[in-house]
């Protein structure tokens, strides 16, 4: 399999005063330099983007595969099939996207090889289901600050993981990685209706899942 | 507007993507429908966590296993 093209991505910035986010890491003004160092063989320059990037790629595994095993496998597959295509790397995108295009690629094919008949991202998502309405409760104002960090990350883990792999993939790029629906669409090879109702759904059923831990009612 | 059509232009309004006339729409039936308002706010706050949440620094072993596996292929390469 060769790496994805880099395509041009436009960058909305963020409305002044917005919270850092951790999905996507912050643009950093060196990166260009490092790329282009990298691409001309310094090896220490790649090492500074591996490190920079690892955990974010193993967390976008997790999310994809559901697995620590698959996880490690498609952050190790992602930087050394990254390394080898980094001359065909233009430029046209943040080195960060085109990375997350190579572990998606890898990802979906873990996926694939372990549930070869329970893994189709084009299939007919269910419609019209109003469970959406159950468990409606307030949840106050900060529910993530009632929780330890290391508690945080396990409910989040465990939310995402028990969603269907279409809906997960889906949230993962648009939600949390930041990618736009035409790019997820295009990743995914998934139309951009089918993009949307995946996130609408997954978004539901995430705030559903979270519903048990977060609701105004419940004291950890 | 109906709870079930504010449910199908939820992601449009939480991004911000809806018409000012839809976006009008969907904000009278939020001022008068409770569990809509709610459904909303935790919707919202479902993509913030996720969003804003670092992720957790990798195992020792892991990265380690990484490393290797680089500095192995950066060889093969030197080679």
């Amino acid at each position: 399999m060769s790496a994805p093209k880099a395509n041009p991505v436009n960058v909305t910035p963020a409305p002044a005063g917005a919270p850092p986010r951790g999905g996507v890491p912050a643009p950093v003004d060196d990166e260009l330099q490092v790329v282009t160092a990298a691409r001309a063989g310094d090896v220490s320059a790649f090492e500074t983007l591996v490190n920079r990037y690892e955990r974010k790629i193993f967390r976008l595994g997790m999310n994809i595969t559901g697995s620590r095993e698959d996880a490690e496998d498609v952050m190790q597959e992602a930087f050394l099939k990254a390394y080898e295509h980094l001359p065909e790397f233009e430029g046209n995108s943040r080195f960060y996207t085109w990375l997350v295009r190579i572990a998606v690629n890898q990802a979906l094919m873990k996926l694939r090889k372990r549930r070869p008949n329970q893994v189709s991202l084009d299939e007919e998502i269910e419609t019209g289901d109003d469970s959406f309405f159950r468990d409606v409760e307030d949840w106050g104002p900060s529910p993530a600050e009632r929780y330890e960090q290391t508690q945080l990350h396990d409910i989040l883990n465990e939310a995402i993981s028990e969603l269907d792999p279409s809906f997960r993939i889906v949230f993962q790029l648009r939600d949390i990685e930041e990618m736009s629906t035409e790019e997820t669409a295009d990743v995914l090879h998934l139309s951009v209706p089918a993009v949307k109702s995946r996130l609408l759904r997954a978004r539901l059923k995430l705030r559903q899942k979270l519903n048990r831990y977060f609701r105004r009612s419940e004291t950890p | 507007m109906k709870c079930t059509n504010l449910i199908e232009e939820l992601s449009g309004y939480l991004d911000g993507a809806l018409s000012a006339a839809l976006r009008a729409e969907l904000e009278e039936h939020l001022a008068k429908c409770k569990k809509c308002r709610i459904v909303v706010d935790t919707c919202k706050k479902t993509i913030d966590i996720y969003c804003n949440a670092e992720p957790v620094p990798l195992p020792e072993d892991t990265r380690s296993r990484l490393h290797s596996a680089l500095r192995e292929k950066l060889q093969q390469r030197r080679a």
